[in-house]
């Protein structure tokens, strides 16, 4: 054992990370979030190999490593398929607490949305039906959809 | 894919970790990257100019700094040498080191680094996720964890008291182990009275957070012949992995996992791992992941993972004890957990895991995860045998 290490006071250094980004959404993205804006639609796409329906959609489908073409327009409601109610805050979350995140499989899409839904959470529950509320003012993001209700 | 693959034989020579602390607030990740090293060759016997080749594993979100690999290439003995890097768990950068010696270098070291401590992991799990669709929804790794805990809940019965259970034997078994953070004594009601952190997902059901470092030597029969240890054979690796985004995936059915164990299986020449491996050290990071793992691995059926320790299978007089260790439950240095389920595994083997101990171990299984709910899993299949 050094002895002289019993004299050290360990010190710590305070920084912070700080660095704009300004990501590019693409056209596949950019196609869907100007309908999110413009038109209050959610747009997933399907590939003509699996069929399946992607939402958010995708250049190309993961698993059949194919350009995905086809454009769907997707309901504004569907179900929810996986929540789990919110305890903890931190200042990113979009929501103050009790808030919940969802997998929300809208009618006519194959995969999950992940969202939030803020209020009437005593009734969430596997199964419930949701609609998508939009904001008034929308801006090209996904939290144009303010959250998702439970109707 | 299937793929018939006949390995050369290689094997772990050397392995060391740091004891696992919430902050390790008198050391720097540099220096606890040159502990291990320079602990895991003292315990292979081999010296630093018998390792051909360095890899590190670290993340630059943790380290708060980018190409944070460079920044430890010294502390690994990496100066001079061919030192190249994984961001991603430490067994996948012991599975890149593996390929390395299969490659032709004799040796290779393996050393992973994290200080959870020093930045804030919420807001670094967070990062993980897209920043176009998901990210700005404030999800973390605990909040994305819920989702699935709930998912396996709802299909198969499962309850937040079999979660509970898994939590009292791991941090249990932490108790025997010198480097685990945190050895508890807990009862169920105790985990399922602890603050509700995202439903079904409590405190006691999640690992802490941790600062920690651990290294690997692998080598060819070569250089097997120069270490004192007494050496543990690699028989199978593979990893796998499937979507990205969690909507993606059927969450509560750990698809990449069954095939990354079923082609680790096939290529250690496992029939039946139920029957045949003897100790399993696997990532729950949640406690909810145990079970989950466990159906992934084909030690049990779809749902029935919740069964196992209820069984008296999972537990340390079982007839396959899981996490002897305690688990990532016990100790979750982010990146560095996956290459400590390694090491325990190799410990085993070796007889050398001291009061966590299990008798009789031939075979062990050791397994790690990268991405948001396992979206990419690595199995290990360790053996005594040659």
């Amino acid at each position: 054992m050094k002895t002289w290490l019993e004299d050290v006071q360990s010190l710590t250094m305070k920084g912070q990370i700080k660095i704009p980004y300004t990501w590019s959404v693409g056209e596949v993205g950019s196609r869907f979030l100007l309908a999110l804006r413009e038109n209050k639609r959610i747009l997933g796409n399907r590939c003509s190999s699996c069929n399946l329906v992607y939402v958010p959609p995708r250049k190309n489908c993961g698993r059949c490593f194919k350009d995905i073409e086809e454009w769907v327009e997707l309901s504004n409601e569907g179900i929810v398929t996986a929540h789990t109610i919110v305890r903890f805050q931190y200042p990113l979350q979009s929501a103050k607490v009790p808030f919940a995140y969802a997998v929300i499989k809208l009618d006519g899409a194959d995969v999950g949305l992940v969202h939030i839904i803020r209020d009437n959470l005593d009734n969430l529950k596997n199964g419930v039906r949701v609609k998508a509320l939009f904001k008034e003012d929308r801006t090209g993001h996904i939290l144009d959809i303010d959250s998702f209700q439970i109707i | 894919m299937e793929m018939e693959m006949e390995m050369d034989n290689i094997a772990i020579v050397g392995v060391a970790q740091t004891k696992y602390e919430r902050r390790k607030k008198d050391q720097t990740f540099y220096e606890m990257v040159y502990e291990v090293t320079t602990r895991a060759l003292e315990d292979s016997g081999l010296t630093l100019g018998h390792i051909d080749n360095v890899i590190t594993v670290s993340n630059d979100f943790l380290d708060g700094r980018t190409i944070s690999s460079m920044a430890v290439a010294e502390a690994a003995g990496g100066y001079e040498k061919n030192i190249s890097t994984v961001e991603g768990d430490g067994t996948f950068g012991a599975f890149y080191g593996a390929m390395r010696v299969l490659g032709g270098f004799k040796s290779t070291l393996v050393v992973a680094h994290s200080k959870g401590s020093e930045g804030d992991i919420k807001y670094i799990t967070n990062a993980m996720f897209d920043p176009i669709y998901q990210r700005s929804l404030g999800i973390d790794a605990i909040s994305a964890a819920a989702l699935q805990a709930n998912t396996y809940m709802e299909r198969y019965g499962i309850t937040e008291v079999d979660f509970a259970k898994i939590s009292v034997k791991n941090h249990s078994n932490a108790k025997n182990n010198p480097f685990a953070q945190l050895p508890l004594d807990l009862t169920v009601n105790d985990v399922m009275q602890s603050r509700r952190v995202a439903d079904p997902i409590k405190l006691l059901d999640c690992s802490p957070v941790s600062d920690g470092a651990a290294a690997i030597i692998i080598a060819n029969e070569e250089k097997v012949q120069k270490a004192r240890t007494k050496p543990i054979w690699i028989k199978g690796i593979a990893h796998c992995a499937e979507d990205y985004f969690l909507g993606d995936r059927d969450l509560a059915h750990p698809k990449s996992l069954k095939d990354a164990a079923k082609r680790a299986y096939k290529m250690a020449g496992i029939i039946n791992p139920r029957e045949e491996i003897d100790v399993v050290e696997l990532y729950d990071a949640f406690s909810y992941m145990e079970p989950l793992w466990l159906e992934g691995m084909g030690f049990c059926d779809p749902g029935q993972g919740g069964k196992m320790i209820d069984m008296k299978i999972t537990t340390m007089d079982g007839k396959i004890p899981v996490n002897p260790s305690g688990g990532v439950l016990s100790a979750h240095p982010i990146l560095v957990a996956g290459l400590a389920r390694i090491i325990e595994a190799v410990l085993q083997l070796r007889g050398e895991a001291g009061d966590r101990q299990v008798q009789g171990v031939n075979k062990a299984l050791a397994h790690g995860i990268n991405g948001p709910c396992g979206q990419s899993h690595c199995v290990w299949i360790l053996s005594r045998d040659k």
